[in-house]
């Protein structure tokens, strides 16, 4: 284990010099890989992306995507702890967006489900590395291989405790062939997973010298800036070329059909010709015409129509008939923008019959595929490194930054950073989709739910991404409704899809978010009507114990009862959603001008092995100042055709100083681990607004909050 | 036209209008990556630097207004004491998580921290509420902030 070599060696001996570094060693392989070593080749390989190498290091080619969630850590925590090493001395690396190489793994990273992809392969990889080198430990000492194990990179002969290191171990062990079964690390021995692991990119991002897609440079690159039909399906009318060539800078202007590009040697004289250029744009009466009502309207009327059918149970009617309180209500939720801190941006170098790319994607090898697609050149013929994100929330689930960049790289000889201005980002994203909700709950003289009925209508983010797997019913978007909590002796769900001139996407936690939102209010609403505790109430009609388990863990660690001044309240919510349950908690106060301020939320979470406690707390610091800054103030309209909304000034985000105090429980056990990137910011969305009903006694059912207190 | 800055204590010359702001300089033209772009109007704090000790919003500053002062970027401020102290404080608490807001609200904690040695949570809000994050970390970086007025504090003792 002492002849651990140290990529970056100098500059890291420096930091160490300076006694601000302790710990972190082997990594900047993944970030920055422009400028540091990368790992050998794999002397042994578990399979296509997890490996040693000659030297004895244990090499990993990150399966997922790394966009701020900590997967880096999880997924490098989880290898070291099958290989037997600390996750500091894991040569990771970001590989380039390459299908084949990760199947059956998707690179695709969303929908909460790295840890729940890669937790059986990676460990069964892990294990037969790690049995290959015992193996050869054993054949080498001539003893039984079970009284070997391997500890610290190294295999020990336990009864006498001699030590071979990996490095003394590999070329044996690679050449025998790699065990086909080997048994993974128990619960019981584990000594990484399920502890606190500091990030293994936290120090390079704190001093900013990670890279990310925007810090990619390339020799003789040049800048460019774009503008986008600001009308959705507007094309370019004229520019003027001549301007914007004059401004100091400006070596290129280049049109499309709905874009104009300024290309400079720097980013500053390209918006500033971007300015000069004053593009003129058309788009139809019908397009630029269309106000924000015309689109959300229809939507709600959709749920008149009678949908399809998502989960169906009982009988509806018969359950209804013998009903003693019957509860229904309409909620809606509007297009939010994923608003990452680094704005869409691409670096691509078309040259010679092939494409380059460099940029941070949450799905690096279906961008490549677009590419190659938009280019009309074989997939072989482009490759794409994958780089950090400065936030993705799903926004990098779509391929529109790699397209704009190569549409536009392809008419240059050199390559071209694109990096879009927070206006085009935010006027020109995928938006998650607006609902519209109708629940109708009926309750029994029994005081069990006897019906329940929840129509759900919007835009399909899943027709759009898989049309020939469509065929109604979007299967995300009915997410969470269709296995809810609480049981019912009759129930329905229908989903209908209502599209619209905006583009939908994927926005971190979208239907199971949507339908948490409903439920959970609903079910607070209930409640109220029968003047029975909420959370009380929540236990009464759930079975589930893991769900029990962490409302009764809030219960008791958020002061639930105690109480409060006027204008303030607590609300409730509770998941179970991406194999993860969670409750909440969230304090509010409201003042006089009815301005809400979130003071506390209390979290409790069971979403089985924890594998990163530092990271699954984290998450919920994210998701829930995420999600309350969305449920309090997200929204994006239409106005003429176009989004009104443009920067931080108008699509307001959670600051410091109106961050909730966040208190969190985390359940520990050795169940199947859950997703964690989603569950916390779809449960702050129904505790907010139950809060603030508790507070006001005003039931908000139009998001967001802030704005639908104003007319409750 | 020529700027000729003082980029933490090195200087240097740029062939670059006065009007440029310091963060397309910086980012493009230095090629120093660690000062990010978030939203070029002032908004969000991505883009901080210190110039003679004071945070300004590098998207706002035209590069001409910096000649003959000292610039402190992430790069330089993390080989002081002070910005050692906050990477470390940093590092404890693990405060990152995406990463891409952390070098401007390192470089906003350091000037606060050089106005106020141990900021209350009140100081912390108000000197902390120019930057954005995103991704959440605003309780950790609460913490390390506080952690490193300590350990600054203890270096300097």
């Amino acid at each position: 284990m002492s002849t651990i070599e140290l990529p970056q060696a100098t500059r890291r001996q420096i930091l160490a010099g300076s006694g601000v570094v302790a710990g972190a060693l082997a990594i900047p392989v993944a970030l920055n890989p422009g400028r540091s070593r990368a790992a050998g080749a794999a002397a042994l390989a578990g399979n296509a992306w997890l490996g040693v190498d000659a030297a004895g290091r244990v090499t990993l080619a990150l399966p997922k995507t790394e966009m701020g969630q900590g997967i880096l850590t999880t997924i490098t925590m989880i290898a070291a702890e099958e290989l037997a090493v600390k996750p500091e001395a894991v040569l990771v690396s970001i590989p380039d967006g390459d299908a084949a190489r990760f199947a059956p793994i998707d690179q695709g990273t969303g929908g909460s489900t790295s840890v729940r992809e890669v937790w059986k392969p990676l460990r069964e990889a892990g294990a037969k590395l790690r049995a290959a080198l015992v193996g050869a430990a054993a054949k080498q000492w001539g003893v039984p291989a079970d009284s070997c194990d391997a500890r610290d990179g190294a295999v020990v002969h336990l009864p006498d405790g001699k030590v071979l290191p990996y490095a003394a171990l590999v070329a044996a062990a690679a050449a025998a062939p790699l065990p086909t079964e080997a048994p993974v690390r128990p619960a019981s021995d584990y000594r990484v997973i399920g502890k606190r692991q500091l990030r293994l990119d936290g120090d390079a991002k704190a001093r900013g010298t990670a890279e990310f897609g925007i810090d990619v440079y390339r020799p003789g690159m040049k800048y460019a800036a774009l503008a986008v039909a600001p009308v959705f399906g507007g094309k370019l009318a004229g520019i003027d070329e001549a301007a914007a060539r004059a401004v100091q800078g400006v070596t290129g202007v280049i049109k499309g059909d709905d874009v104009v590009y300024v290309l400079a040697t720097n980013t500053w004289s390209a918006r500033a010709g971007l300015t000069a250029a004053r593009p003129q744009w058309t788009a139809s009466a019908a397009l630029s015409g269309t106000q924000h009502a015309a689109i959300i309207d229809p939507i709600i009327a959709a749920l008149d129509k009678p949908g399809f059918e998502a989960a169906k149970s009982g009988d509806l009617a018969a359950a209804r008939a013998g009903a003693t309180q019957r509860f229904s209500a309409l909620y809606t939720q509007p297009f939010l923008a994923h608003a990452t801190m680094e704005p869409a941006n691409c670096v691509a170098h078309v040259h010679d019959g092939q494409c380059e790319i460099w940029t941070g994607s949450q799905i690096p090898s279906d961008a490549r595929k677009a590419a190659a697609a938009r280019l009309n050149l074989p997939l072989d013929k482009v490759t794409l490194h994958n780089r950090l994100m400065g936030g993705g929330f799903g926004r990098r689930l779509e391929t529109d930054m790699v397209e704009r960049c190569v549409d536009l790289a392809k008419q240059v000889p050199f390559p071209v950073k694109l990096i879009w201005s927070r206006e085009e980002d935010t006027s020109h994203d995928w938006y998650r989709p607006a609902y519209a909700d109708k629940i109708d709950i009926a309750l029994g003289a029994d005081g069990k739910i006897a019906a329940w009925e929840h129509k759900i209508a919007g835009s399909s983010v899943y027709a759009r991404v898989a049309p020939g797997a469509f065929k109604g019913v979007d299967d995300d978007a009915v997410e969470g409704a269709v296995t809810p909590l609480y049981a019912a002796t009759a129930r329905l769900v229908t989903f209908q899809q209502q599209e619209s001139m905006v583009p939908t996407g994927w926005w971190r936690g979208v239907g199971p978010l949507r339908s948490a939102f409903v439920m959970e209010s609903a079910i607070d609403e209930v409640a109220h009507q029968l003047g029975q505790d909420p959370i009380a109430f929540r236990l009464a009609h759930i079975e589930d114990p893991r769900a029990r388990h962490v409302l009764q863990i809030v219960q008791a660690q958020s002061d639930w009862g105690s109480a409060l001044p006027a204008g303030s309240g607590r609300g409730v919510s509770v998941i179970h959603l991406w194999d993860t349950y969670m409750a909440a908690v969230a304090e509010v106060s409201v003042d006089k001008d009815m301005q809400i301020a979130v003071k506390k939320v209390t979290v409790a979470v069971d979403c089985g092995q924890v594998i990163n406690h530092s990271g699954v707390a984290a998450q919920i610091d994210s998701g829930v100042i995420f999600g309350t800054s969305a449920a309090l103030w997200g929204e994006v309209t239409i106005a003429n055709g176009r989004v009104e909304q443009s920067n931080f000034h108008d699509y307001r985000v959670l600051r410091m100083n109106e961050a909730p105090v966040i208190h969190t429980a985390i359940v520990e056990n050795h169940e199947k681990p859950g997703g964690m990137g989603e569950p916390p910011n779809a449960v702050i969305f129904p505790a907010l607004a139950n809060a603030v009903f508790a507070a006001t006694g005003k039931r908000v059912r139009h998001l967001p909050l802030q704005k639908g207190l104003q007319t409750a | 036209m020529a700027v000729t800055l003082t980029i933490n204590g090195r200087r240097r010359e740029f062939d670059a209008s006065p009007e440029m702001p310091l963060l397309w300089l910086l980012r493009d033209l230095a090629q120093m990556p660690g000062t990010k772009f978030g939203c070029a109007a002032g908004l969000c704090g991505a883009c901080s630097v210190l110039v003679d000790g004071v945070r300004v919003f590098g998207c706002q500053t035209p590069a001409g207004d910096a000649v003959g002062k000292a610039i402190t970027t992430i790069e330089g401020l993390t080989e002081q004491p002070l910005g050692q102290a906050l990477v470390k404080a940093w590092n404890e608490g693990d405060v990152v998580q995406c990463g891409y807001c952390q070098p401007g609200q390192i470089i906003a904690a350091a000037a606060l921290l050089r106005d106020n040695a141990a900021p209350d949570d009140a100081a912390i809000d108000a000197g902390m509420s120019g930057n954005i994050c995103r991704c959440g970390t605003y309780p950790r970086i609460r913490s390390a902030i506080k952690r490193a007025a300590e350990l600054h504090a203890g270096a300097k003792a």
